[in-house]
């Protein structure tokens, strides 16, 4: 048997493996369930939510969590709850597509970088620094006034910013690895440069892979707030997680509600995506697979 | 080693040039120029504006006059702040920012990598959830959340602390610097902690433990080193970015530092301003991530080997 | 409790105990500034230069009228003119021509007496074209001024500014200009130091450091102290201003707060003395618990949606005027921005002067539907796709998110929303890139001709393409010929008719400032300028 086919037979069993231990951690379970329960809300949004999401009552402005409201109205009358969930919608897709295409772009840049070494990774590497320094607000202007408001660009611009860091760090994992026996081991049975990165590398990054990812999801869902800020993102009366807490923020004496539950709604995102991430890299962890 | 820093120290001069030409015309592109105002700008007045800045030349000169002026270290004069060069303000922010920056450089590192070790210890266990719970809080609240609910709860609830300011009264510098590391310090504990359990299951900590070394010693001394990658990684950019300084903590707080400037010459178009801010944090990126890149040498004695191997 | 509330009161109570008199207890800024007489004042933003003939913000405004003065002042209470550095005027029968006494003790903070050579120096170097003085305008009604300023002429002799002998000033002007005392009382009109610019480089250039704190030569009730850039600017009491003995404050700190949060926290901690303003959410909170901190006054502006007329389904001014009517103003300012504006249905703010425009149209959505069906829309159908273009920020978002609701429930029109930031939103609106864009207007002086004559044909401050010849005549010929008041304002009523006949705008309401000071600060009446005599003022903590 070649050593390929060995390793695919050895891949399959890996993902078995790792979905039992996934599915035995029960912090990771409850985190992943709680995931799929806010996507399936936010799918359903349109037929549960309590009310048209544009749906103003000026002379009541914000109120309290009541019977009526059962988080309260902003401070035009709206109905929090609904605003919420409608807001968890553009919130999730934003944490999701961005921070997928900053995941995509990042952890192939970082690795082709890593372990190329040498020219290649000094020219991929500066090209990096180079795109952290450009003035990022002119860039998103830029984009705004050259191809108007878009979600889909919304996506694209977090995610062209975020991969960046997503590549250094997977950079000085694959750097580290690379020495190691297991890869020296799999240059020297004479598998393809793809074959390493795909099976070897790529799998043993995953750890802080992870762990980034999971950290960056909420922090793009911030992002997002100030990107509508300066007209890219999302549009009134639309509302996202991002925007509620930052306008929240503002009123949080006078009016806490506001601020707390898209707050607690973010958190238990970010809760249930770490758990869930942890869990992950546990369950992926090649070295455990092999005690 | 030094061949290797002198390496990329000739590397940067190519970056610092891309980034001064594309910023250069990017922001030249961008609507509105730095002389609009609510009020309409009559003609002879944006012509005035415009000849006295070079703004009526040609692009190409105006490029290569300002590259001439950026070589003789001369940033130019703001042109939001027409009494004002742009050298001045930036070393006016600088010590501020550089301060601001340094604490919560420092909190981070030290909270995030004890937090970040204390979990890995025990991972799955209280002592794990707490300070990773406690990481994930300080992600869930940005800074322009943190800020005010500190200044709340400390400045004017309790009054303990000033509400703003910096260096005006003692105790003003705690609550911008605990606002400003909060984040990072979040960051840096999930890493560390990633990182840590990554190494700790590897075989040589194995060996260490096998050899009968005591365990904080195996954890500090071999661990440590190899856990700390994935935040090394991070705390290049991460860095270079806290001493560019904060836009949301300066506000927040009234500090007088370069965050503002780095945000406000974008929204006021202040053409030299945007270039004198980007070349400064472009230098921070450039020599952060090379310090980063030395870190992550000297933690990983494999790649201290290649890169001698490759001087040699 | 989590770890890090923990270790933030671990620091928190180590630092306490090593700062004792940080935390808690001991006098407060304001406290302190009460007993030496310093005011402290929220500045709203870092002043870009102070420069009088340069500058053109509010908080630029408030630094440069406590260090320099014009040849008049305001009386802060009615806000009629009373003497600056002219101790008394002369006013031709005719209306043309002013000539200026000046007091013979005025003295510039350096020793040097003030004359009308200063003055006649000053003015030419506001209006001479390299400077870019944006508020060159303000000197047109000087005959010559305008042929000056946009390079028609370079004698300045030719311009009606004449120096009769050191103390005496005649000034000669185009037309009858009776708001024309008022604009020397603007900072444009005020004298700087010649010797002092020409110290510091070219004077009829931008780029000097003549303002610095210890170059800065004024001649105001205050001296320039300090200028930390983004900290603070100090002035202190000029012992060498003629009316000094009037003068009690012994300083006044600006501090460049833009946060309107931060504001409000800085002045609850007892930071500051006066605010530029308070955030909308607080005023009713403010109203209810402390009334005596928060003053709310009428201010001589208003807010209003431009339309473009090149716009097909807005050309036509039935479909302007439904918009108009269907809005509930009352509601608005009720509830939606909450700080006492008064509901607009005419473009000149009510007692400009003396003048108000009657109401134009009423609040009518039965009216608006069915001018809407007029127009060929009956119930929103059929109406294109219609976009309200505003500048970033948490005020306007909230009006246009309101009355988007309205437009849509009143009329069955979609309307979207766009925000974009300030210098995307001006080259917008300057370009006509827009279809129904927010707006604001603040009269430059108490006139009712700062609000009507930026409506002429092709006027720079229209921007929506309306234009009418009537209007045009009514502006720019009626009123400034008009021999008496009564018919200069019949003059303006019959334009204003015009333009809300025509609306190429939608009036939303008349402004408002609310703001915060405390009860300590005593000579500061309101008037609709927001406008502060700082040598009137004066610290006076209650016993």
């Amino acid at each position: 048997m070649s050593g390929e086919a060995l390793q695919a037979e050895r891949g399959v069993s890996l993902w078995r493996d790792a979905w039992l231990r996934l599915r035995r951690n029960r912090l990771a379970v409850a985190g992943g369930v709680t995931l799929i329960l806010l996507c399936v809300l936010a799918l359903l949004t349109p037929w549960i939510a309590p009310y048209d999401y544009r749906a103003q009552d000026l002379a009541l402005g914000a109120s309290p969590p009541s019977a009526a409201h059962w988080l309260g109205t902003d401070t035009l009358g709206r109905d929090l709850l609904t605003h919420v969930l409608w807001g968890g919608r553009i919130s999730l897709a934003v944490g999701f597509v961005a921070t997928g295409v900053a995941l995509l772009i990042g952890v192939l840049y970082g690795t082709i970088a890593g372990y190329a070494g040498g020219r290649v990774d000094a020219v991929m590497m500066r090209l990096v620094d180079i795109l952290y320094a450009l003035p990022f607000m002119i860039f998103i202007i830029l984009l705004m006034v050259i191809f108007g408001r878009n979600l889909v660009l919304l996506f694209l611009a977090i995610g062209a910013v975020e991969w960046l860091t997503m590549a250094r760090i997977v950079r000085g994992q694959v750097q580290t690895l690379k020495q190691q026996e297991f890869i020296e081991a799999a240059v020297s049975l004479g598998l393809s440069r793809w074959t390493i990165i795909r099976r070897h590398l790529i799998p043993n990054t995953l750890g802080p892979v992870i762990v980034y990812t999971t950290l960056t999801i909420p922090s793009v869902m911030l992002l997002e707030a100030f990107l509508s800020f300066l007209g890219l993102g999302i549009q009134p009366p639309a509302s996202s997680w991002g925007l509620l807490i930052s306008y929240g923020a503002e009123t949080m004496e006078e009016y806490p509600w506001l601020l707390i539950f898209p707050g607690v709604a973010l958190s238990i995102t970010l809760f249930s995506l770490n758990f869930l991430g942890d869990g992950l890299r546990d369950a992926l962890d090649p070295r455990i697979a092999k005690d | 080693m030094p061949r290797f820093i002198l390496h990329r120290l000739l590397q940067a001069l190519p970056v610092l040039l891309v980034v001064v030409t594309a910023t250069f015309f990017l922001v030249r592109l961008a609507p509105g120029g730095p002389f609009s105002d609510e009020k309409a700008v009559p003609a002879e007045v944006q012509r005035a504006l415009e000849a006295r800045y070079r703004l009526d030349q040609p692009l190409a000169s105006q490029y290569l006059s300002y590259l001439g002026d950026l070589v003789r270290g001369d940033f130019g004069p703001s042109f939001r702040y027409p009494g004002r060069s742009v050298d001045e303000m930036i070393f006016a922010g600088l010590p501020t920012t550089a301060e601001l920056g340094l604490y919560a450089l420092l909190i981070s590192l030290v909270l995030g990598t004890a937090a970040g070790v204390v979990a890995a210890l025990r991972p799955n266990s209280a002592q794990d959830y707490l300070p990773m719970s406690a990481a994930m809080i300080g992600i869930c609240l940005p800074s322009f959340l943190l800020g005010p609910l500190l200044i709340l709860v400390f400045g004017i609830w309790l009054d303990w602390m000033p509400v703003s300011g910096w260096g005006n009264v003692p105790g003003d510098k705690i609550l911008p610097a605990l606002t400003l590391a909060s984040g990072y310090t979040a960051y840096v504990a999930r890493l560390s902690r990633g990182g840590m359990l990554e190494v700790l299951s590897q075989d040589y900590i194995r060996t260490a433990r096998a050899k009968g070394l005591p365990e904080w010693i195996v954890v500090l001394k071999h661990g440590l080193r190899g856990g700390l990658i994935p935040v090394v990684a991070f705390a290049g950019p991460a860095f270079a970015g806290l001493l560019s300084g904060s836009f949301v903590v300066e506000t927040i707080f009234q500090i007088p530092g370069l965050g503002r400037f780095y945000v406000q010459a974008a929204f006021n178009r202040d053409y030299t301003m945007i270039m004198g801010t980007t070349i400064f944090f472009a230098v921070l990126i450039v020599a952060f991530n090379l310090l980063a890149d030395i870190a992550a040498v000297w933690l990983n004695p494999r790649l201290r080997h290649q890169y001698r191997k490759r001087a040699s | 409790m989590s770890f890090r509330k923990i270790h933030a009161l671990l620091v928190l109570g180590l630092s306490c105990a090593l700062a004792l008199s940080a935390c808690g207890g001991g006098e407060t800024r304001v406290e302190a500034g009460d007993r030496e007489q310093i005011l402290h004042w929220g500045n709203g933003a870092e002043p870009q230069e102070l420069d009088p003939h340069i500058v053109t913000g509010v908080p630029e405004h408030h630094i440069i009228i406590a260090l320099l003065e014009g040849l008049v002042l305001k009386d802060p209470a009615t806000l009629e003119i009373i003497p600056g550095v002219a101790e008394r005027w002369e006013i031709s029968a005719d209306g043309l021509i002013y000539t200026f006494h000046l007091r013979a003790d005025a003295r510039w903070s350096n020793g040097d007496p003030v004359t009308a050579g200063d003055f006649a120096w000053s003015w030419r170097r506001a209006l001479t074209p390299s400077l870019g003085n944006l508020y060159a305008y303000m000197y047109f009604p000087i005959r010559n001024a305008e042929a000056f300023a946009t390079g028609k002429i370079d004698d300045f002799d030719q311009v009606g500014v004449e120096v009769l002998d050191e103390h005496t000033l005649r000034v000669t002007l185009n037309h009858p200009t009776p708001y024309f005392l008022q604009l020397l009382d603007h900072y444009s009109m005020f004298p700087v130091h010649r010797a002092t610019l020409e110290k510091h480089g070219d004077p009829f250039q931008r780029g000097s450091d003549w303002t610095r704190a210890g170059n800065f030569v004024g001649n105001g009730p205050f001296v320039l102290a300090e200028w930390q850039l983004n900290k603070v600017v100090a002035v202190a009491k000029n012992p060498g201003y003629w009316d000094a003995e009037r003068v009690r404050l012994n300083g006044i700190r600006y501090y460049p707060v833009e946060n309107v949060s931060t504001e409000e926290r800085m002045f609850r901690a007892g930071q500051l003395h006066v605010t530029g303003s308070i955030p909308p959410d607080k005023i009713a909170v403010y109203r209810k618990e402390s009334p005596e901190l928060l003053r709310t006054e009428p201010y001589l502006g208003n807010y209003f949606y431009r339309f473009n007329l090149d716009v097909p389904q807005l050309a036509d001014p039935r479909v302007r005027r439904a918009l108009a009517m269907s809005i509930d103003r009352e509601q608005i300012v009720e509830h939606v921005t909450q700080g006492g504006q008064i509901p607009a249905y005419a473009f000149t703010p009510p007692d400009t002067l003396g003048y108000t425009a009657p109401p134009a149209f009423a609040h009518d959505p039965e009216a608006a539907r069915a001018l809407l069906a007029e127009a060929g829309y009956p119930g929103g159908q059929g109406f294109p796709p219609t976009e309200l273009l505003y500048n970033t920020s948490e005020g306007h978002r909230k009006l246009a998110v309101a009355i988007q609701q309205m437009w849509k429930r009143e009329l069955g029109i979609e309307i979207t929303l766009n925000n974009q930031d300030w210098k995307v939103y001006l080259d917008s609106v300057n370009n006509g890139n827009y279809q129904i864009a927010r707006a604001g207007w603040i009269g430059d002086y108490v006139d009712p001709n700062s609000f009507l004559d930026m409506w002429v044909t092709d006027g720079g401050n229209n921007r929506t393409g309306w234009s009418d010849p009537r209007y045009d005549q009514l502006v720019l010929e009626c009123a400034p010929r008009a021999p008496d008041r009564e018919r200069r304002y019949r003059c303006f009523q019959e334009a204003e008719a015009l333009l809300m006949e025509a609306m190429p705008i939608i009036p939303v309401y008349f402004a408002t400032r609310n703001y915060l000071t405390r009860p300590s600060v005593r000579g500061m009446p309101p008037n609709l300028l927001g406008y502060p005599l700082f040598k009137q003022i004066h610290l006076q903590a209650a016993d």
